[in-house]
């Protein structure tokens, strides 16, 4: 079942369309650094696109912080939403269940495809901000700076890396989780989208209001830029586990509604 | 139903065929009673039940973007019961009987409502099942494809499959079925085999140019005329027949007089239930 449903996603060519686009900002953010040389001063604009011009290693980095706090949350949400709300548009969910493709499987397989989705979307960002970064800037053979200040070894720089690209594919479970447990409510899949970024766009907002500081703790978007901590000296383990455990817990809550939701209701669609 | 038949599932648009239909196939779950499938509980033994039943559900769906075989595939690996060794000559089998044969590698996306109706119900016959669950199988098929799935259906159930289709083409039904069910308002008000239903009713239609002369010559066994049409009771057209010719009567046609399902249907059945008519009379339920 797993394997029908990593087969049904990356055979259709939406999926691909999606990462292309998704790393069209980066690419074009690259090219445009490398030709006016006009890179945002220390502490603007995303993390670490201030530093890539003089050192291009870091490119993979600033790409995921590019993409990060929309265009990955959308392209997430897009593919999860879709994940039963688009075979229940379809009209194939009924055949599925009738295979019978086994409701708790059907989930477990869709939740799988989907996690499959998001770490090589991640890792295509990556990959490709490595290369983009490699053609077109300066690249320091002995490592990058830190965000501290201090000096990082290319093997340290290249493992921070691969903990930051991980980071960043768990902060966009959360994601995933409220848009499949939108997916399973629905036969829509733009509204469960639409309901899933409807949820960061609000945890966004309510992040940067004062206000609202008694739970900005628990807002799902608190620590998603916390992969930039991978790269202070020594590494600032607090708020990358705090987002993790947050993200476990928002994985866990939904996928069970989810889970609940879906196992008894009347397919009707 | 029983093991063998054709059963054709009758009833008005809202009647609950539909619901009935997703109920055995553990997509609806039912607010009381149970739902037995091939004599096993569903949806409790869907694992074990769904695997010998091909379906067709309120139309077919694929992945448009997909070629017809690729979406059989994708079908049949989707739940137990498809062998993967098979799968290739199982799907070649079922394309060549629902007529898709020379498709090829054309996306979905691309197929006519009739050429979709054919891959969805070869959907349903990929595992070779004993029982396929069809929901208006001809819906959207001209007249020669209606024509071609009646013969795979009647082909397929004299191989042993059993067959039910739910339709509200009463013709269709009359022409494939062996029996029937009637429902109104989610309940079974009628079910029997088509013979007994449409079983000759003792009468005789005689059709003449001068129907008064009937009434005229078989005195007191006429039932009813009108235009160039005599109802007579008796059983065997030969004697109505001779009797008529004896007394001079020109005769044009002679046949048993039987109710058609039209008829029956519309007898045990209440209005359209997609009709709504103000508050008086509440349903049944």
């Amino acid at each position: 079942m797993i394997a029908v449903e990593l087969r049904k996603l990356f055979r259709r060519p939406r999926t691909w369309v999606t990462i292309g686009l998704l790393n069209a900002l980066p690419v074009l953010v690259a090219v445009l650094l490398a030709v006016t040389d006009l890179a945002p001063r220390p502490g603007e604009g995303p993390a670490f696109l201030s530093a890539v011009l003089t050192n291009g290693t870091l490119y993979p980095l600033a790409a995921l912080a590019i993409v990060l706090p929309l265009f990955l949350p959308i392209a997430v949400a897009l593919i999860a939403g879709d994940s039963v709300a688009g075979e229940a548009q379809a009209g194939t969910l009924r055949y599925l269940l009738a295979r019978p493709a086994g409701r708790t499987r059907l989930l477990v397989a869709k939740l799988v495809s989907i996690l499959v989705f998001v770490f090589v979307t991640v890792v295509v960002v990556a990959v490709i901000g490595y290369l983009t970064g490699q053609l077109l800037f300066d690249v320091q053979p002995l490592g990058g700076t830190s965000v501290s200040g201090t000096t990082l070894t290319p093997a340290q720089v290249a493992g921070r890396t691969l903990l930051a690209v991980g980071y960043v594919a768990v902060s966009m479970l959360g994601v995933a989780a409220f848009a499949l447990f939108f997916s399973t409510l629905t036969d829509s899949p733009l509204a469960a989208m639409l309901g899933a970024l409807g949820i960061l766009v609000a945890s966004s907002l309510l992040f940067t209001l004062d206000a609202a500081s008694s739970f900005a703790p628990y807002l799902p978007t608190r620590y998603w830029l916390a992969f930039v901590d991978f790269f202070r000296a020594p590494i600032l383990w607090r708020d990358i586990v705090r987002g993790l455990g947050l993200q476990v817990v928002y994985v866990a809550v939904l996928l069970g509604a989810a889970w609940a939701n879906f196992a008894t209701k009347d397919v009707s669609s | 139903m029983r093991a063998g038949d054709v059963y054709g599932f009758l009833g008005a648009n809202g009647s609950g065929k539909t619901t009935t239909v997703r109920m055995l196939l553990g997509l609806v779950l039912p607010t009381a009673g149970q739902v037995q499938l091939l004599g096993e509980p569903m949806p409790k033994a869907a694992r074990r039940v769904l695997p010998r039943v091909g379906a067709l559900i309120e139309g077919p769906a694929h992945y448009g973007h997909l070629s017809g075989r690729a979406n059989l595939a994708l079908m049949d690996a989707a739940g137990p019961g498809g062998v993967r060794r098979t799968r290739t000559a199982r799907i070649d089998t079922v394309l060549e009987q629902v007529g898709l044969a020379g498709v090829g590698r054309k996306p979905v996306k691309a197929y006519s409502l009739g050429m979709r109706q054919r891959l969805g119900l070869g959907a349903a016959l990929l595992r070779r099942p004993e029982l396929v669950i069809l929901d208006e199988p001809t819906n959207g098929l001209d007249p020669q494809g209606i024509h071609e799935i009646r013969e795979l259906l009647l082909d397929l159930n004299r191989g042993g499959t059993t067959v039910f289709m739910s339709s509200h083409l009463l013709a269709e039904v009359e022409q494939l079925c062996t029996r029937v069910g009637v429902l109104d308002r989610g309940r079974l008000v009628l079910q029997d085999s088509l013979a007994t239903l449409t079983a000759p009713t003792g009468a005789t239609v005689v059709r003449t140019p001068d129907p008064q002369r009937v009434r005229a010559a078989l005195d007191g066994r006429v039932l009813s005329v009108d235009g160039t049409r005599a109802v007579v009771r008796g059983e065997d057209p030969a004697e109505v027949n001779a009797a008529l010719v004896a007394a001079g009567v020109p005769v044009t046609g002679l046949a048993l007089q039987r109710p058609t399902l039209e008829e029956v249907v519309l007898a045990a059945a209440s209005s359209s239930a997609d009709r709504v008519d103000a508050p008086g009379e509440r349903s049944r339920r």
